[in-house]
């Protein structure tokens, strides 16, 4: 599909320079570890639950190195070594140390090959467990066949995991093929995961694990009744980033939000933080088949979409290297943009369909998330409901894949579930009425779709150039994405941050990425 | 504006007794609705409507938007919560009452119980020019996939369009020697499709006509109720289609024999 004439080579060069951003940040990320990667080892090991003060017991073991040991030696090698010298299980560690009974820290610092030998059938149990949800993900797609077009992707935010049960099997009913649970406020910046199902919450419902087994065990039912597969997504973001994604791996999530530039920009997550939770994080998604959605979308609720379209683009591009770097297939990389033109721009539309066209065109494989508007959105639901049809026009016509949908009350409230109703109505209407209408359509040489299309391009390529040259840690403190400044050194969590000691292990990490080079 | 971030403390069990509407939350008893008001587009406008959505019994209203339709015209888009509830354990709806058949089912009816095809005239009377309730049930094509009684085998149907005064209904009804009147009132003001539906009543009474035709009025605001007061045999709202006004009046007629 080449419909815009866009020229290969400068979109090979943009790659590149992309490609040369990535690697230096991961030049860093390899040299780093977190509480949240170590926290996120824990619960790959096995360590779940919480003590009797509702601390969950990864915490409380990272914590417990952070106190008397080395964090940047790595986790596992205090657990095995412990594991070693007491033949403990290691959930009766966790709960010797939350009593202030055992200090993991005073057994001898093993080599890598034992670590790995003696941590081996807890990582291989988590494993298998990830791979087994793929399976069971894949032979519901089997068995119930996947969809042409775009998936119907919608939101659920009531703040009690049973109501968003009840709203979710009512869009999966009315058509949604893909249903998102929001998170409380706030929840980005607690350095814990809380525990248990939850019924209280503002603006969205708390990730927990279990909240994630009651909603995806009431997709599955639902599902069954409409014989389809009704995808479940969280976010794996905020501080707890890789612990959320491994949650997520193990209820069988099948999209996470997972973005770094997201949580640095909009929750002021510190970058050297989050950019080596990302990695992490996207380790597990992709070793689980799970999409990632990325957060480019955000950028225009902030910067002007028709000045500022090229900052999406060059995020496309560093966000896919990124991805790659993490073993990821481009299947998996559900890459962000939106519909973000103020309505009253003259042709905004047209600018629209070059923007989502041209992100079509670039990343040919990936399920590209396309968001609502959400800026020009007001009160008046009955404008607001057609700009959510023209955006659905864009949608189908540049066949995206992940059809995040518009709420006519987007300025006004969480949606009620007649809104979410409606929204499904909608596109489905504009999906079927005009589904192939993207085939029969050509842009004309040297129009306003074309001519928009390579000068992004362009801008993204020249913006990608200046990237390289000062790095995305400097590009991102310039406020160059999103036109938000953040420090290197400012933001939450960096304390969490730790230089890895040259005995550092991660073997689950090592496992997950061994296994994503050898199905390459 | 903005997401409301108030902690919930709605009643978690469905209560009947007590109904009221759902937004996202049960209980939480949120409404929309849209109004225009002959004011200008400021805040004491906006405030206006808020006073007006607190008389229709909704607490702590939001005025979404304010849109200028004109110099002194602006029209409000509101949400709250509405303080009514309904007892929805005691109310009762008066609905007609026959079994629902098939259109095969009802012809085999007619055959198995009449000696002669069912006569049925209709019309959309007096102002009313719309003819697509009368059409959707009595024309061959019908509507959303239901045929019209004209398909159907043994019933005779003579379609007179809109605007047909009562008088002139009557007069075709003897003519053909009718068994059915089928009047429709798809779009009326001010309830002038009332006083034009009692007239024809009254034209029937007058005449010594009434108890020789199954007399049935349909229409967007029609209800059973609604037809029953007003002397007629039946009346049908929204979504009714020629399956159930036929399978009525057959059974009807059979019942009357």
């Amino acid at each position: 599909m080449n419909k815009l004439n866009l020229n290969e080579k400068t979109v090979t060069e943009a790659r590149q320079y992309a490609k040369k951003i990535a690697k230096e940040t991961q030049t860093f990320i390899d040299k780093h570890t977190t509480v949240s990667v170590e926290r996120t080892v824990c619960r790959l090991l096995g360590v779940d639950g919480v003590n009797e003060f509702d601390v969950p017991y990864p915490n409380i073991l990272v914590d417990h190195i952070l106190e008397n040991g080395d964090l940047g030696l790595g986790i596992s090698n205090y657990l095995a070594s412990t594991i070693k010298n007491l033949n403990l299980d290691i959930m009766e560690i966790a709960k010797l140390v939350s009593d202030k009974k055992l200090d993991i820290t005073k057994y001898p610092t093993l080599d890598y090959k034992e670590v790995k030998k003696i941590l081996s059938p807890f990582i291989q149990e988590s494993l298998y467990k990830m791979k087994e949800h793929e399976a069971k993900r894949n032979g519901f797609f089997d068995k119930y066949g996947k969809k042409d077009g775009p998936l119907l992707y919608v939101i659920v935010a009531t703040g009690n995991i049973y109501e968003d049960v009840t709203q979710a099997k009512a869009a999966a009913k009315a058509g949604a093929d893909v249903v998102a649970v929001i998170r409380t406020t706030g929840q980005s910046l607690l350095d814990y995961v809380p525990y248990g199902p939850t019924t209280e919450g503002f603006g969205g419902t708390y990730a927990t694990q279990e909240n994630f087994k009651i909603m995806r065990s009431a997709l599955d039912e639902v599902g069954e009744e409409l014989n389809r597969y009704i995808m479940l997504v969280n976010y794996a973001s905020g501080l707890c980033m890789p612990e959320i994604a491994a949650m997520g791996a193990l209820e069988r999530l099948d999209m996470m939000l997972n973005d770094s530039l997201y949580g640095i920009l909009f929750r002021d997550i510190n970058m050297q933080r989050t950019f080596v939770d990302q990695y992490f994080s996207r380790v597990i998604n992709a070793y689980s088949g799970i999409i990632i959605n990325t957060g480019e979308d955000n950028y225009l609720t902030t910067s002007d979409a028709v000045t500022e379209a090229h900052t999406v683009l060059a995020s496309q591009f560093i966000n896919e290297q990124f991805a790659l770097f993490a073993h990821m297939k481009e299947e998996l990389m559900g890459l962000g943009h939106a519909f973000e033109i103020d309505p009253s721009v003259e042709n905004g539309f047209l600018l629209e369909i070059s923007q989502a066209q041209m992100a079509r065109e670039i990343f040919p494989n990936a399920p590209l998330k396309y968001m609502p508007p959400t800026k020009h959105m007001t009160g008046n639901i009955f404008k607001g409901y057609i700009q959510n049809a023209l955006f659905n026009i864009v949608t189908t016509t540049t066949n995206q894949k992940i059809h995040l949908l518009g709420m006519l009350t987007e300025a006004v409230h969480t949606p009620f579930m007649s809104d979410r109703y409606l929204a499904i109505e909608n596109a489905k209407y504009i999906n079927h009425t005009m589904k192939d209408f993207g085939d029969e359509i050509e842009f004309k040489d040297g129009g306003i779709i074309k001519t928009r299309a390579s000068k992004v391009l362009n801008d993204a390529l020249n913006l990608l150039k200046e990237i390289e040259n000062i790095g995305i840690f400097t590009t991102i403190e310039r406020g160059i994405f999103a036109g938000i400044k953040r420090p290197l050194d400012g933001g939450k969590g960096l304390h969490g941050v730790k230089e890895k000691h040259p005995m550092y292990t991660n073997p689950v990490l090592d496992q997950m990425v061994r296994e994503l080079r050898e199905v390459k | 504006m903005g997401y409301d971030m108030n902690e919930k403390t709605y009643s978690k069990d469905l209560d009947l007794t007590k109904l009221s509407p759902y937004g996202d939350t049960l209980n939480d008893s949120k409404v929309q609705l849209s109004f225009t008001l002959p004011i200008k587009n400021d805040e004491l406008g906006v405030e206006a409507a808020k006073l007006l959505a607190k008389k229709m019994g909704i607490l702590d209203p939001l005025v979404a938007e304010s849109i200028t339709l004109d110099n002194e015209f602006t029209m409000y888009i509101v949400y709250g919560s509405t303080s009514h509830t309904i007892d929805y354990t005691k109310i009762k709806v008066e609905t007609v009452e026959t079994d629902v058949m098939s259109k095969k089912e009802i012809e085999d009816y007619i055959d198995d119980n009449f000696s002669k095809n069912i006569v049925v005239v209709g019309a959309s009377t007096g102002t009313d020019a719309h003819t697509v309730g009368i059409d959707a049930i009595m024309n061959m094509k019908g509507f959303a996939g239901h045929y019209g009684i004209e398909r159907y085998r043994n019933i005779d149907a003579y379609n007179m369009g809109s605007q047909v005064e009562n008088e002139e209904l009557i007069k075709k009804a003897l003519e053909v020697k009718a068994d059915v009147l089928l009047i429709s009132q798809t779009v009326t003001q001010k309830d002038v499709h009332i006083k034009n539906l009692v007239n024809l009543v009254e034209l029937l009474e007058a005449e010594n006509l009434r108890d020789k035709f199954i007399v049935i009025v349909g229409g967007p605001r029609i209800t059973h109720e609604l037809a029953k007061e007003l002397g007629f045999d039946a009346g049908f709202g929204p979504k009714k289609y020629a399956e159930d006004v036929a399978s009525f009046f057959i059974q009807e007629l059979s019942k009357r024999k």
